[in-house]
């Protein structure tokens, strides 16, 4: 390392990290101020949801899969015991739960069961149905970034909304709500 | 005492402590004996006047003067009086006073020890750069967090600190924690005061190793605090979240422990120079950033930029002088002060770097899961978190090589190669872990997990153990084993004591969730829990529901628990968790909700082994602590303060005994 120091540009290395981690925030956040970019392309809107199949959280023997869903819309949503967003996320969930019109599905990601079960027992618990996902391999095929994010699928299992991080009564307002009932007009 | 005086004595630190950061360093630069004069009297006279401020603020909170908005928003009439000193620091204006207080008992620290002892330039320029760092801290209290701001109408009792920060715990853990965070403020103002002078000898990093050490085992008290809290307060029995909380205090963690290794090859052996710098720099940068993003909210959210765009702005913006400033004047004044000797492959020196290179890595991986969310939001593409999942891996997959190399960085020779040596010390140790493993099997371990914690808990040890008897055979008699060398094996050992805790209560502890009515039993391992109903307990500033549990064993009682769930005056519900704590298990039963028919449900625990993690860190303070002690780091009093530099106290006895580490 005294090597790279005394070349006069490897001393110049961590400066310009440096520099290059603070542009990318400071743009970040200028960006993020001027730029409603509440638009997030993602390649799997209006396609088909990925095939799964997941143990329930209650009957860890009983599993749901892709087909088990069709016929009806429901949002998915991905959460964690481990997860402090989806902390944050959670009142809204128990507030919002019954007026969505369409069951809400808990996609339990990189969890034990036993956590997942402790923290819903402690915060309560607005899923109609929990699925787990310990291993996180299905959540990939789903583009899952992390927790939380929620999906909503239609009745043909076509991934028709996703919004990254916590739902807030704003998003669920002025994005989901209007998907929903979308969706409800369509079929 | 008025409130006002406190905001007189803020601004009288804030001009003390311009003048403080610019008259010395001029001082130096000039040559001026008069200028570099002052920095003794300026730190003190800072320090003065920031102590006055801390005490006017807590006598506020002692008289509940609730006309001081900060007092009102974080006491009550009914506060404990011991929670009411401490509330000081219950939140954002308040703890910010304590750093600077913290600051400030450090600054003068090194003004009585090292005085009149190192070169008057360095110790003007050391100063100097302090004096800068308080400047900006003093600036950001004033204009974005003043705790003195009044409040009209004064309400006629406070809004209560918030119940989770009321706890023993939590009253040494934020002192504790800042006096590390803080304490590498030192070897980041030497580290810089180098740089300016443009230190040809590496003199000053055997200068800055004491205080690094310090810093580095209060910040492991700290820690070790902050978890202990985490694991009976929060009621989940666990020891370690990974929170963006925790890993605020642990990157600077992190880097403080490559730090103490990089100065101790640059002090010894004068190598690795520039990374010493680099370390010193980077390890207070992590601090600035666990103080500021911790308590601004920021970590959490960029949304509190929204809320105090002033706060975030300036904090982005000191960040971006403190450390892109250093690393500027690193890249200009680098080739003056770095340069030193290589080493051979199989040295000591390249076990260190080992060790050095996955502690930074583990930061930078700690660093991008932590502000990953952060991130996300900032482009907007929503807040996600990367939990355990993430970091548990990857932490153990870092932490491996360093374990496995850690026994025989001390065994090994500074700058030469001596394979014999590793392959002997090898051996042993192979024997040693493996007989610990299989003595863990007869004993009843089965799992993995536990075989694992055992062997390289014993791993570690046995090279602790090796080292020991290596030197009791070689070196003279009283020379055995000085104060340095004492901390490095009581910190080491400390890791294998910490690794046996953290696996063996994961791989071990047997927890339920049970709902009970009185009366009823539960078996949890090997003991019985009888529940016996809860009664109603009033509290200075709560009302307490108090659960009664029996423990026993084959029948015998062993202890009777009494978990509570504690209602605040304000609504807030906090459950205490009783604990029965031993050296090898804790009985650990925290208090649920009601589910009717006077049923409750309860969260028993059977943990194994979990006062070790802490036990193991408390060996690594005293570790960081013991070195301090070394002769080596004694400087005599110099009247001719330029004298100091060509005088570094290595006796002759003492030159015998580093031959041989």
């Amino acid at each position: 390392m005294n090597e790279v120091a005394r070349k006069p540009i490897g001393r110049f290395v961590p400066l310009v990290v440096f520099a290059l981690m603070v542009a990318f925030f400071v743009v970040g956040l200028v960006w993020n101020q001027s730029h409603d970019a509440r638009f997030v392309p993602s390649p799997l809107i209006n396609k088909p949801a990925p095939d799964f199949r997941l143990p329930r959280l209650d009957r860890p023997t009983d599993f749901v899969t892709r087909a088990d869903l069709l016929g009806k819309p429901y949002l998915l949503n991905v959460f964690a015991s481990w997860c402090f967003a989806c902390g944050d996320e959670h009142p809204v969930l128990m507030a919002y739960r019954d007026k969505f019109g369409i069951p809400l599905i808990g996609y339990d990601y990189k969890d034990t069961p036993h956590d997942a079960q402790a923290w819903l027992q402690r915060h309560g618990d607005p899923y109609h149905e929990v699925i787990t996902d310990q291993s996180g391999d299905t959540a990939i095929n789903f583009g899952v970034y992390g927790a939380p994010e929620t999906y909503l699928i239609d009745a043909q299992g076509i991934i028709r909304y996703k919004h990254i991080g916590p739902l807030t009564p704003d998003v669920i307002a002025k994005e989901l709500e209007p998907k929903i009932r979308a969706l409800e007009q369509g079929t | 005492m008025n409130p006002e005086l406190g905001q007189i004595a803020l601004i009288l630190a804030l001009l003390l402590s311009g003048l403080q950061c610019v008259l010395p360093i001029v001082g130096a630069w000039r040559g001026s004996k008069p200028l570099m004069a002052t920095a003794p009297m300026l730190a003190v006279g800072q320090g003065v006047f920031v102590a006055l401020a801390f005490g006017i603020l807590m006598w506020s909170f002692w008289i509940n003067d609730f006309s001081v908005a900060y007092v009102a928003q974080n006491s009550n009439l009914d506060l404990p009086w011991f929670y009411k000193l401490s509330a000081v620091w219950g939140a954002h204006e308040g703890s910010l006073l304590l750093w600077m207080l913290i600051l400030n008992l450090w600054t003068v620290a090194l003004v009585a020890v090292l005085g009149n002892r190192l070169p008057q330039a360095f110790f003007a320029r050391v100063v100097g750069v302090l004096g800068f760092v308080a400047f900006g801290f003093l600036l950001y209290m004033i204009t974005t967090s003043n705790p003195f701001l009044r409040l009209f109408p004064v309400p006629a009792n406070g809004a209560d600190l918030n119940p989770v920060l009321q706890d023993p715990g939590l009253v040494f853990h934020p002192p504790t924690l800042y006096m590390g965070y803080v304490g590498f403020s030192v070897a980041f103002a030497f580290a810089i005061a180098a740089l300016l002078g443009g230190e040809l000898k590496s003199t000053w990093v055997r200068w800055a190793r004491p205080w690094t050490n310090v810093a580095w085992g209060f910040l492991t008290l700290g820690i070790v605090a902050g978890s202990a809290w985490a694991y009976y307060e929060l009621g989940w029995g666990g020891w370690w979240f990974w929170d963006p909380v925790e890993n605020a205090s642990f990157m600077p963690w992190l880097i403080g422990a490559a730090l103490i290794h990089a100065q101790a090859i640059t002090d010894k052996r004068d190598g690795l120079r520039a990374w010493t710098l680099l370390l010193s720099i980077f390890g207070f940068a992590f601090s600035l950033l666990g103080t500021f993003l911790v308590r601004s909210g920021l970590l959490t959210s960029v949304h509190a930029f929204a809320f105090a765009p002033s706060r975030g702005i300036f904090i982005l913006v000191y960040l971006a002088v403190v450390i892109g400033g250093s690393l500027l004047l690193y890249a200009l004044r680098a080739p003056k002060v770095t340069g030193g000797k290589s080493f051979a492959l199989a040295s000591r020196e390249t076990l260190m770097v080992i060790g050095n290179l996955m502690l930074t890595v583990a930061c930078a991986m700690v660093l991008l899961g932590t502000l990953y969310p952060l991130v996300g939001e900032a482009l907007n593409i929503g807040r996600i978190s990367v939990g355990p999942p993430y970091f548990g891996p990857l932490f153990m997959i870092l932490m491996t090589p360093l374990v496995l190399a850690l026994p025989f960085g001390p065994l090994s020779h500074w700058g030469k190669a001596d394979l014999k040596v590793w392959t002997r010390a090898l051996v042993r140790i192979v024997a040693l872990a493996v007989a610990a493993g299989i003595i863990g099997f007869v004993l009843g371990a089965r799992t993995f997990l536990e075989l694992l914690g055992i062997t390289a808990s014993v791993w570690v040890m046995a090279g602790v153990a090796m080292f020991a008897l290596k030197r009791w055979r070689e070196a003279p008699r009283g020379k055995r084993y000085p104060f340095e060398m004492l901390g490095m094996m009581l910190a080491h050992f400390g890791i294998g004591v910490f690794i046996a805790g953290a696996i063996l209560t994961r791989s071990m502890s047997v927890e339920q969730d049970v709902s009970m009515k009185p009366g009823s039993n539960v078996q949890v391992g090997s003991y019985d829990f009888h529940f016996n109903g809860v009664t109603d307990t009033p509290g200075p500033n709560y009302h307490a529901q108090q659960g009664t549990v029996i423990v026993s064993r084959n029948g015998r009682q062993v202890v009777v628990l009494h978990p509570q769930k504690r209602t605040y005056a304000g609504g807030q519900v906090q459950t205490e968790a009783a604990i029965q704590a031993g050296v090898f298990r804790d009985l650990y039963v925290s208090l649920g909700d009601p589910i009717g028919d006077d049923a409750w449900s309860l969260r028993v625990y059977d943990k194994p082994f979990v006062r070790w993690i802490w036990g193991g860190g408390v060996l690594m303070m005293l570790g960081g602590f013991a070195v301090v002690l070394d002769r080596r780091f004694r400087l005599k009093k110099v009247r001719e303060p330029e004298a100091a530099g060509t005088q570094p106290d290595t006796g002759a006895p003492r030159k015998l005994a580093e031959g041989q580490t």
